[in-house]
């Protein structure tokens, strides 16, 4: 069962090939025997995942049920569960249960989807490998010495070892794009403001945007139908209709203008990645889309904008972790100034520390004009850049990330080396784009994905391409060794 | 770019977050790493740009003035540290 794709779990489901119950169990059998090789689920919620099972396979039975009905996910831990420990990776949050849920968390369960439990990720969502996690890092279920990815590298790794068919995950810089890259699986990084930030722990607000990990972009798109909403809690949710993301999945892609930017092929770019990401692009060329060479010429100031931007907003909303209301406080404080100072020394880890630091330091007097501000000026021209490609092109695509999963440990002491590992996804972030990872080939039996970044809103489109690239192809099938 | 000790110690008064004595030098490295790559952005000319602040020039939406939201503070202080009588306690403040 666990080899089968949601939406073939949908019909199994409606069909009663197999009860939520039976599935639900399957699902937690696998979590309980393989997990502890990966370390991807950090919570286990069984009893409630039953519970919640037993009351879809009732609606299944009555004939009224609604999209996901019976079908076990997981979520990011970054997301709010009533009653369930959020931790965001981190010490500060590790007794946190929030006592409400977060709106994405609320759509699965109106969707009469099944909480397995939640997964591991980078400390506060700043890492790209993982190994932040208070928690320790993820495996790589393709190579256990190898990192899964981050921040959702929990979400990633599960879905790869197929201890969920789907998952949800957050991206701020990569986060989603680039452990689906490293993990063999499709994951989706809509446009700013389509899902809902309320109860998603923020990290960067300007730049957070939460999505969906499943096996194929078709999964993808029954996650997205059911993740995507207007939200009034959340004052940055665009208020627009939701279209069918399942709908168009079969369009033809005859005559789409797919533009390939010259900068995302340049000097770093693995050889092998390369190779597979051109070959994937020769496949959807030969369905009939038109590749066109265009130029993105700021993408390279796309992470030292980024490093300002992230790390300022960051430092503000993480103000609220002072040992007061919820989550770690530290032990016979000898008055307030020191509860605050040593509740946030031990409550962070070193990653989470420097970037507030680093957002102080350029949100400080006499530098906010020089760093935040000067930032926000680049990063529209970043956004320029992508207007103006996109008046010649209806997609993007290139790799989603210099090269396949490294050793742990490999990025050494020096922050910047992780930092240069989103080189190809922040861009979108800046600008508020959707991107997405398809998996496209394995260089040395280590995935590699085809990022596709779309115009505002374009996620259909985007879905279409990934689609019909998956009808031609079988990377999206390939598993893990022992793992299918 | 180096970022000096006293630059450091008034970062971690900003940020609250204490500092010792063993870690400060590697501190001071992780910082100086990350402000020598935002430094790449001092030499973009961005004269007549925009800053941006939303990518879809969205603004905040205003609603009326009603009550939305029921009490929850017997919820909320659930998960606090330490409460009395309904309030959040904390050290001591003022003698």
């Amino acid at each position: 069962m666990h080899n089968l794709t949601i939406a073939e779990l949908v019909q199994g489901l409606q069909s009663k090939k197999f009860t939520s119950v039976e599935l639900t169990q399957h699902f937690l059998d696998r979590i309980a025997e393989l997990n502890p090789d990966y370390n991807a689920v950090i919570t286990v919620t069984a009893e409630q995942a039953l519970k919640a099972a037993t009351a879809a396979d009732q609606r299944l039975a009555a004939g009224n049920a609604p999209a996901l009905c019976g079908v076990p996910i997981l979520h990011k831990d970054i997301f709010c569960t009533n009653g369930v420990r959020t931790s965001c990776g981190s010490k500060m949050l590790d007794n946190f249960i929030p006592p409400y849920n977060a709106t994405v968390v609320e759509n699965f369960e109106q969707a009469g989807a099944v909480v397995l439990g939640k997964t591991n990720m980078d400390e506060f969502a700043m890492g790209s490998s993982n190994e932040t996690s208070f928690y320790g890092p993820v495996k790589n279920p393709w190579a256990t010495d190898c990192v899964p990815g981050g921040s959702s590298g929990g979400s990633a790794a599960a879905v790869a070892a197929r201890l969920a068919p789907g998952a949800t995950a957050t991206d701020t810089g990569g986060s989603i794009r680039q452990p689906a890259a490293l993990c063999g699986i499709t994951g989706l990084k809509p446009t700013y403001g389509r899902v809902s930030r309320w109860g998603m722990i923020a990290f960067a607000s300007s730049l957070d945007q939460g999505g969906p990990m499943a096996r194929t972009a078709e999964d993808c798109a029954l996650l997205l139908n059911c993740m995507a909403s207007y939200d009034d809690k959340d004052s940055t949710c665009i208020e627009r209709e939701v279209p069918d993301y399942s709908a168009s999945l079969n369009s033809s892609i005859k005559g789409l203008r797919i533009g390939v930017p010259k900068e995302y092929f340049s000097d770093g770019l693995n050889p092998g990645t390369e190779t597979a990401v051109r070959s994937a692009l020769a496949e959807l060329e030969a369905q009939g889309a038109e590749l066109v060479e265009i130029s993105l010429p700021n993408s390279a100031l796309s992470v030292p904008a980024y490093y300002v931007i992230a790390p300022a907003e960051a430092s503000a909303n993480l103000s609220r972790f002072d040992g007061v209301r919820y989550g770690y406080r530290c032990e016979e404080p000898k008055d307030l100034e020191d509860l605050y100072c040593r509740t946030r020394a031990e409550g962070f880890g070193e990653e989470v520390q420097r970037r507030i630091l680093i957002g102080t330091y350029c949100l400080s007097a006499g530098y906010y004009d020089a760093y935040y501000g000067k930032a926000q000026q680049v990063r529209q021209l970043i956004q320029q850049d992508f207007a103006t490609a996109f008046e010649q092109v209806d997609l993007i695509m290139g790799p989603t990330c210099p090269s396949p999963a490294f050793k742990f440990g490999s990025k050494g002491d020096d922050p910047v080396a992780m930092y240069l590992e989103d080189i190809y996804t922040i861009a979108t972030n800046l600008a508020g784009l959707p991107g997405m990872s398809v998996p496209c080939g394995l260089v040395d039996n280590k995935p590699v994905g085809l990022q596709i970044i779309g115009n505002y809103f374009d996620e259909a489109r985007m879905l279409n391409a990934a689609h019909q690239y998956q009808q031609h192809t079988e990377w999206h099938n390939a598993a893990p060794e022992g793992l299918v | 770019m180096n970022i000096e000790r006293h630059e450091i110690e008034k970062l971690a008064t900003l940020s609250r977050i204490a500092i010792n004595e063993e870690t400060i030098n590697q501190v001071s490295q992780g910082l100086s790493s990350v402000l020598e790559l935002v430094d790449q952005l001092q030499a973009v000319d961005t004269s007549g740009v925009d800053a941006m602040s939303h990518p879809l020039q969205a603004n905040q939406r205003l609603r009326e003035d009603e009550v939305s939201e029921i009490n929850q503070r017997e919820a909320f202080q659930g998960i606090a540290p330490d409460t009395e009588d309904g309030l959040f306690l904390v050290p001591k403040v003022i003698e």
